[in-house]
């Protein structure tokens, strides 16, 4: 039994505290976006975020999980898709797909610290696994995500009929 | 609905996860009429179009990364006259419509290529006709742009709005496709139709699939390759919470509980006595012992051209080389898994399977494997292909579709078998064993005279068909196996006195199809050996092989381009070499160069590059992506890959011991495709074979050491 929250709603869930976090949200949450790969945590598949950090939910279990706050791949962004999602697309970055729900969120950890260099991107994202081999497109969307949430940023902060660069 | 597809002959590729089309016309015993559909109008077994605008491409065959849905709907939407945006696709039901539904060989737009046009060209003619019939004019004065029906006045009709009357109208038998010179959709690099549901955690892969109420199982198989069960005991595993049921099936004894982790613990707890077998002493060193003399006492000839013997025995000096290649895992990043529901006499299954439906005598396909297994007709068992993570060609093996359906048949409500890691890693069907003994003497000028090689393995055949009725596969009757050989005994290479042999083994390993099947070694090892025949005759690399493939231009092509794109004249960056190779799969021409450095003692591999001529692109970002996959599997079979059997089972057991390549060790890669405008090849396998000789050949360039046994280990 464990209560944490999960994309921002609080959850209470009933599974033996020593079962990772991957199933329970899995089996009991419905939220099948989260994978599982190996069990061992060393592909990333399952990688969500607690309490902002990257985590592999396979090793992660429910009763370190009590009073956290969980993102999982669901719940990226409250809207729209998140910049990493609209990078993804636009670089075409998925083949068969499994990875990639770890793929982003192991990102998304990474572009919550700035733009990221190459050296960065290595050391972030060499735990996830892609079997299809999608790392050159990986790596591209990930900078373009840098770009478009700093366009974001950039937008966000600028004064309502402010901009004067139009 | 009148006006269906008939298809009363359906070809069959041989069960692949690459490698062949034995393409034997096969009269199927009924017609199969098409598949039960709620559409306002499908036309035929690969489309259909509903009243509410949407336009949906039915695909037969398996997404497991290769882009196949977004391909296989191009190829319709074109013909079809809509634009890219009104496109959806949906998986094909299981249903002989579709004849044997398999993926593999890279064969889906070879395939497709006229099928699925015609599919879209008849439908756009019937609306056309329909449009005609409303406007009481003439079908030739009406054309079709963006999915609409455009009379000589500008007047349009949306398809949707026109699907019932064409419903109504007969078939055309012929229909007329567009010259390649009109095509707007075919060959451009249109957006994937499945990035988005992959890119938000949305896509349904089998793990994914089935019913809410479905329960999880687990199943303890005997660690020894062809070991059966002698007696279990069950009292733990049914006393661990959520267990519910543990029975004994085909594979071995399977656990049914609520969830995973319990279906685990359940299966930890269960106490198996295993007969382990005949198989429960064999290790590699005897595996390769045995393929050594197998491959020098009994070959049996495959290719002989000229007098190989003679010239040898008459050459001054030859140049030898013994090349070895071990077992290879698929490592799906999906572990095998499958949904069963056998219930009021039907079956249901969910599985992520690149062989839904296929022909008896070969053992069927998913459809025909889980009504067996189930106890219940073929006719009363339905597939839902899902998204696959990963094939390669372990997909195309029913294996885990029988366990579901097996434990199905003996408990209530859905069950989903799902292996962990460790299971799919030991329980594989392997890529296999080879051993390669090569001897070639070369002419006065360098020039390559006679070449011989004796290989020895497994047969991926005979262990898929060993029912195969005699003489329909010839090769086969005469006991070679173009899934072992090809890619050897059709080398490009001028040499006017070649010789072949091929050693079927008999070993209890399971093997099967793994991405690019028979070439996986015999490209290594056909292009290692030209580098060393290149090097002893002290030419370069490239234009020696160049010299000796007069006869094959589009691997002259495909060469020339990449030595291009890599500026193969030029000296490497300091520390650096570089190494090329070119091997023809699957109709497509595939040239790559690596450029290698040696850190710690270990092959870096910086950049790749590589020239594919495919013959006609339908979508260059997807070929463009299908070649990095291949590369960045191929090479992480050339640097990690390595199943060893000790006892008769499999030594590795999770990315600890069989590694990927990961983002930190990826090279850089250029991808220029070159395509020749012949019919369309396969790119989901042929980007793999070369870049092991590439880098081998690196290596050697760089250290003078030649690698001659997989995966490279140095010094």
């Amino acid at each position: 039994m464990a209560t944490f929250t999960v994309n921002g709603e609080r959850r209470e869930i009933s599974v033996p505290g020593s079962h990772p976090l991957l199933w329970a949200l899995r089996e009991s949450l419905g939220l099948s976006g989260t994978k599982f790969g190996c069990g061992v945590g060393l592909c990333g598949a399952c990688t969500v975020l607690v309490d902002g950090q990257p985590t592999r939910s396979c090793q992660f279990t429910v009763d370190r999980a009590e009073g956290t706050e969980i993102t999982t791949i669901e719940g990226l962004t409250a809207d729209g898709p998140h910049a990493l999602q609209e990078a993804w697309i636009e670089e075409q970055v998925p083949q068969c797909g499994y990875c990639q729900s770890g793929q982003i969120m192991s990102a998304a950890a990474l572009l919550s610290e700035g733009a990221p260099t190459d050296t960065d991107i290595d050391t972030a994202m060499s735990g996830n696994i892609c079997r299809c081999g999608a790392y050159g497109a990986i790596r591209r969307a990930i900078h373009r995500a840098a770009e478009i949430q700093a366009q974001r940023d950039a937008t966000d902060s600028t004064p309502v009929g402010g901009s004067d660069d139009r | 609905m009148k006006g269906l597809s008939r298809r009363s002959f359906v070809k069959i590729g041989v069960v692949a996860g690459g490698g062949l089309t034995l393409g034997i016309a096969w009269k199927a015993t009924s017609d199969p009429g098409l598949p039960e559909t709620d559409a306002t109008w499908a036309p035929n077994a690969f489309l259909r179009i509903d009243a509410d605008g949407t336009i949906t491409v039915m695909i037969p065959r398996a997404e497991m990364g290769q882009g196949v849905t977004t391909a296989l709907s191009q190829l319709v939407a074109e013909e079809l006259d809509v634009e890219w945006g009104q496109v959806s696709f949906a998986f094909a039901p299981a249903h002989d419509a579709y004849g044997t539904m398999v993926t593999g060989g890279s064969t889906s737009v070879v395939e497709s290529w006229r099928p699925l046009r015609e599919a879209g060209a008849t439908a756009r003619q019937m609306l056309s006709a329909a449009a005609a019939n409303r406007w009481a004019v003439s079908p030739d004065e009406v054309t079709t742009r963006q999915g609409l029906a455009v009379s000589g006045d500008g007047t349009t009709i949306a398809y949707a709005d026109l699907a019932v009357e064409a419903s109504l109208l007969d078939v055309p038998q012929d229909v007329l496709l567009k010259d390649p010179s009109e095509f707007s959709i075919i060959g451009r690099p249109v957006a994937r139709l499945d990035v988005e549901a992959k890119s938000t955690g949305r896509a349904i892969f089998g793990i994914d699939a089935g019913p809410p109420e479905t329960r999880i199982a687990m199943v303890a198989r005997c660690p020894v390759f062809g070991g059966t069960v002698r007696s279990f005991d069950a009292t733990a595993a049914l006393a661990v919470p959520g267990v519910g049921e543990v029975v004994q099936i085909e594979s071995g004894v399977a656990v049914v509980a609520n969830g995973y982790i319990a279906a685990k613990a359940g299966r930890d707890a269960l106490l198996v006595d295993w007969n382990e077998g005949q198989a429960a002493t064999l290790n590699d060193a005897e595996i390769f012992a045995h393929l050594g003399t197998e491959a020098r006492v009994s070959g049996r000839t495959v290719r002989d051209e000229g007098d190989t013997a003679a010239t040898l025995a008459s050459a001054t000096s030859t140049h030898q080389a013994v090349y070895r290649l071990p077992y290879l895992a698929h490592a799906t990043m999906e572990p095998m898994n499958c949904t069963a529901w056998v219930h009021e006499g039907r079956c249901t299954i969910w599985a992520p399977t690149q062989f839904p439906n296929g022909p008896a005598i070969i053992g069927g396909g998913a459809r025909q494997v889980a009504a067996k297994a189930a106890g219940v007709s073929a006719d009363n068992t339905d597939v839902h292909t899902t998204f696959l993570g990963g094939g390669f060609g372990r997909r195309a093996e029913s294996d885990f579709v029988q366990e579901a359906a097996e434990i199905a048949g003996m408990v209530e409500g859905p069950v989903k078998v799902i292996w962990s890691r460790e299971d799919d890693m030991q329980h594989d069907f392997y890529r296999p064993a080879s051993y390669h003994e090569l001897v070639a003497s070369l002419d006065a000028d360098g020039m390559p005279e006679a070449w011989d090689h004796r290989m020895a393995m497994q047969s991926i055949l005979e262990r898929l068909m060993p029912g195969w009725v005699p003489g329909t596969v010839a090769n086969f009757a005469g006991k070679r196996d173009p899934t072992s050989t090809e890619g050897a005994s059709d080398h490009p290479y001028a040499v006017p006195n070649a010789h072949m042999t091929y050693a079927k083994v008999d070993l209890p390993i399971p093997v099967g199809f793994w991405r690019s099947v028979g070439h996986t070694h015999t490209g290594f090892v056909v292009e290692s050996f030209i580098d060393e025949l290149a090097h002893s005759a002290d030419q370069d690399p490239y234009a020696y092989r160049r010299s000796l493939l007069g006869a094959h231009p589009r691997h002259i092509a495909v060469l020339d381009a990449v030595a291009e794109a890599a500026d193969w004249g030029s000296p490497a960056p300091e520390g650096r070499a570089r190494g090329i190779a070119v091997v023809e799969s699957f109709g497509s021409y595939v040239a790559e160069v690596a450029e290698v450095s040696v850190e710690n003692g270990r092959p870096r591999v910086h950049r790749v590059w590589c020239a594919i001529d495919c013959g006609t692109v339908v979508n260059p970002r997807i070929v463009q992506a299908q070649m990095e996959s291949g590369i960045i599997y191929g090479l992480t079979a050339a640097l990690y890959g390595e199943i060893n059997i000790e006892g008769g089972r499999a030594v590795q057991s999770n990315f600890h011991d069989y590694q990927m390549l990961r983002m930190n060790e990826a090279p850089t890669i250029e991808v220029v495709l070159a395509p020749s405008g012949d019919a369309p090849g396969g790119v989901g396998e042929p980007g793999t074979p070369p870049i092991a000789p590439a880098v081998t050949n690196a290596i050697y360039a760089l250290t003078g050491e030649r690698v001659r046994t997989m995966p490279i280990r140095l010094g």
